[in-house]
């Protein structure tokens, strides 16, 4: 059995768990196994959605998110003899998942670009050194792989209902969730825009920002913050790029006093055009930007602003 | 009490990567503690400070990660324990090497960095958990203890959220936690006598990595000068429109 961790949001299965079943379905063939899936839940879990896409589906109710729980019942689904179980990456698979594979001895593979199977073992691509390396890995089975969204096509429902399992999980030591702390959605998605507009400390203020905003919007993109900015309280944790934030790789991504710093750099490095915007024409940013403006950003930022609306004019 | 932060030698994210039949040579690269494991030395200072006890540095490693050892314990850890070991090992080889150290210490609490800035991996902490059976706090941006308990804040994928833990329990640390102190002169003299002692990695690999290549786009770096904004701007518009062709 290949186990599939289908992740949602309480009322559809995530894209990045449709990019999981089309990885799992390959190493199936590949190891002449069937896919199963696992629905982990705290509230309406989309079981009837699941059920579509694979022959067997385990449901289970762990409660609210805490890595024991969900590693409770990833591993509860797996006594059916997983020989590989895969999920979306995200920071909370991450946590779980790294519990399921010392639990099950297997071979972890994380944040894969690409994964099959030869001669019963289980391959996969992925980056190290903070995404500046592509490394080809190896691992025995059992195998644990999270599988890097918008990396995969997404799978097609199978046309049939699959079983659906019931799994009761045992109790187990965990922690207490005191308080949720949501963060707001607003305007075009961070990881999917094709432009993204990041401010960082050198702006000065949550007020600056208004400005990034504009930019962004005129471009149709989305706003990001570094870690200084959002530690700051001036932009939301959801707007975080980099290493602790969201990783993002768009056609063009333009940095405003962003000193860039390496935690910055691995969520960013990998967009197709960078541009940064420094009073410092040693900050580190402008090694790795394709265009730079040595300036204040202060004064850059509206004339920026100003020279795309006569271009769009 | 007893506080440990696990830590490793990585390079540093901007020093110069190359690759040597197929496989990242760090020869030339300068080597230093990870930023990410950073925070966790410094939080395992001010939990000493705080509630007194001892501090310990568990590094895993080749011989070169004493001096990263030797860092934790200039900024003022106590002693330090070094698991030694050659080249790449996964996450759950690393626990199974690190648990029995671990074990052996019984601390309050663990902490390490949230992701590794060599191998990407983010698993260690989940997987040393699960080898000592507790839980797991994962990117911990705030974290104070509270009798048998800690109190701590932690990112989500959306959001984040305050939790109690019960200890023994593993944290990861980010940027944000705290800002890590700089080792002194008279810390650094003491470093060299504190023991570090050296343990033989028993664990076995799961995971091989078959080959590695840099993946570093060329940028182009044309950089202009801001002293007329207007100009300038008007120029990265042109050069956006009709050479990068992105706007």
């Amino acid at each position: 059995m290949i186990l599939v961790v289908l992740d949602h949001d309480g009322s559809k299965l995530r894209k990045a768990s449709l990019e999981a079943l089309t990885r799992a379905r390959k190493l199936a063939e590949a190891l002449g196994a069937r896919v199963a899936g696992v629905l982990l839940a705290e509230g309406p879990a989309p079981v009837e959605e699941a059920r579509g896409y694979v022959e067997t589906l385990y449901v289970a109710e762990p409660g609210p998110y805490t890595a024991e729980r969900w590693a409770a019942g990833v591993l509860e689904a797996a006594k059916g003899g997983a020989r590989a179980v895969l999920a979306p990456s995200s920071r909370q698979s991450r946590a779980y998942l790294g519990r399921v594979a010392y639990a099950l001895r297997a071979g972890l593979l994380e944040d894969t670009l690409d994964s099959w199977a030869e001669g019963g073992q289980v391959y996969a691509t992925r980056y190290a050194y903070l995404n500046r390396v592509t490394q080809k890995v190896r691992s025995a089975l059992p195998a644990v792989l999270t599988v890097k969204p918008n990396t995969t096509p997404l799978a097609e429902p199978l046309g049939g209902q699959g079983e659906a399992v019931a799994l009761s999980l045992p109790p187990v030591p965990t922690l207490e969730v005191l308080e949720r702390v949501q963060e707001e959605k607003r305007g075009v998605s961070l990881t999917e825009a094709d432009v993204v507009v990041t401010g960082g400390r050198g702006l000065g203020g949550a007020e600056a920002f208004q400005k990034v905003e504009e930019l962004a919007l005129l471009l149709g993109g989305a706003v990001g913050a570094t870690r200084a900015v959002v530690d700051a309280g001036w932009r939301p944790y959801a707007e975080q790029v980099g290493q602790t934030g969201k990783t993002v790789q768009p056609s063009l991504y333009i940095a405003l006093g962003v000193s860039g710093a390496v935690q910055h750099l691995s969520g960013m490095n990998k967009s197709k055009f960078i541009v940064a915007v420094n009073k410092d024409p040693e900050a580190p940013i402008f090694k790795h930007a394709d265009y730079g403006i040595v300036g204040d950003v202060h004064q850059v930022l509206p004339s920026l602003i100003q020279a795309v609306k006569r271009l769009k004019d | 009490m007893k506080f440990v932060a696990v830590i490793r030698q990585v390079p540093d994210g901007e020093s110069r990567l190359k690759v040597q039949g197929g496989r990242v040579d760090l020869s030339g690269a300068t080597l230093i503690l990870d930023q990410m494991d950073e925070y966790a030395v410094e939080e395992a200072l001010r939990l000493k400070e705080k509630h007194g006890g001892e501090a310990i540095v568990v590094g895993f490693g080749p011989e070169r990660t004493e001096e990263a050892i030797r860092t934790a314990l200039a900024m003022g850890m106590d002693r330090g324990v070094h698991v030694v070991h050659e080249g790449y090992a996964d996450p759950v080889a690393v626990a199974e090497a690190l648990a029995p150290v671990l074990k052996e210490e019984v601390p309050t609490l663990v902490l390490t960095g949230g992701q590794q800035a060599d191998w990407d991996s983010q698993a260690l902490g989940a997987a040393l958990a699960e080898a000592l059976g507790v839980p797991v706090v994962a990117w911990t941006t705030a974290l104070e203890l509270e009798g048998e308990t800690a109190r701590a804040k932690h990112d989500l994928d959306e959001g984040a959220e305050w939790v109690r833990v019960p200890l023994p329990a593993v944290f990861t640390t980010q940027q944000g936690l705290n800002e890590p102190r700089y080792p002194t002169l008279p810390g650094i003299m003491r470093a060299k006598k504190k023991e570090i002692k050296k343990v033989a990695f028993q664990g076995t690999a799961k995971v091989e990595v078959l080959e590695e290549s840099i993946q570093e786009k060329a940028r182009l770096g044309k950089i202009l000068d801001g002293k007329d904004p207007v100009a300038a701007a008007e120029e990265l518009v042109r050069l956006l429109r009709e050479e990068a062709k992105v706007i």
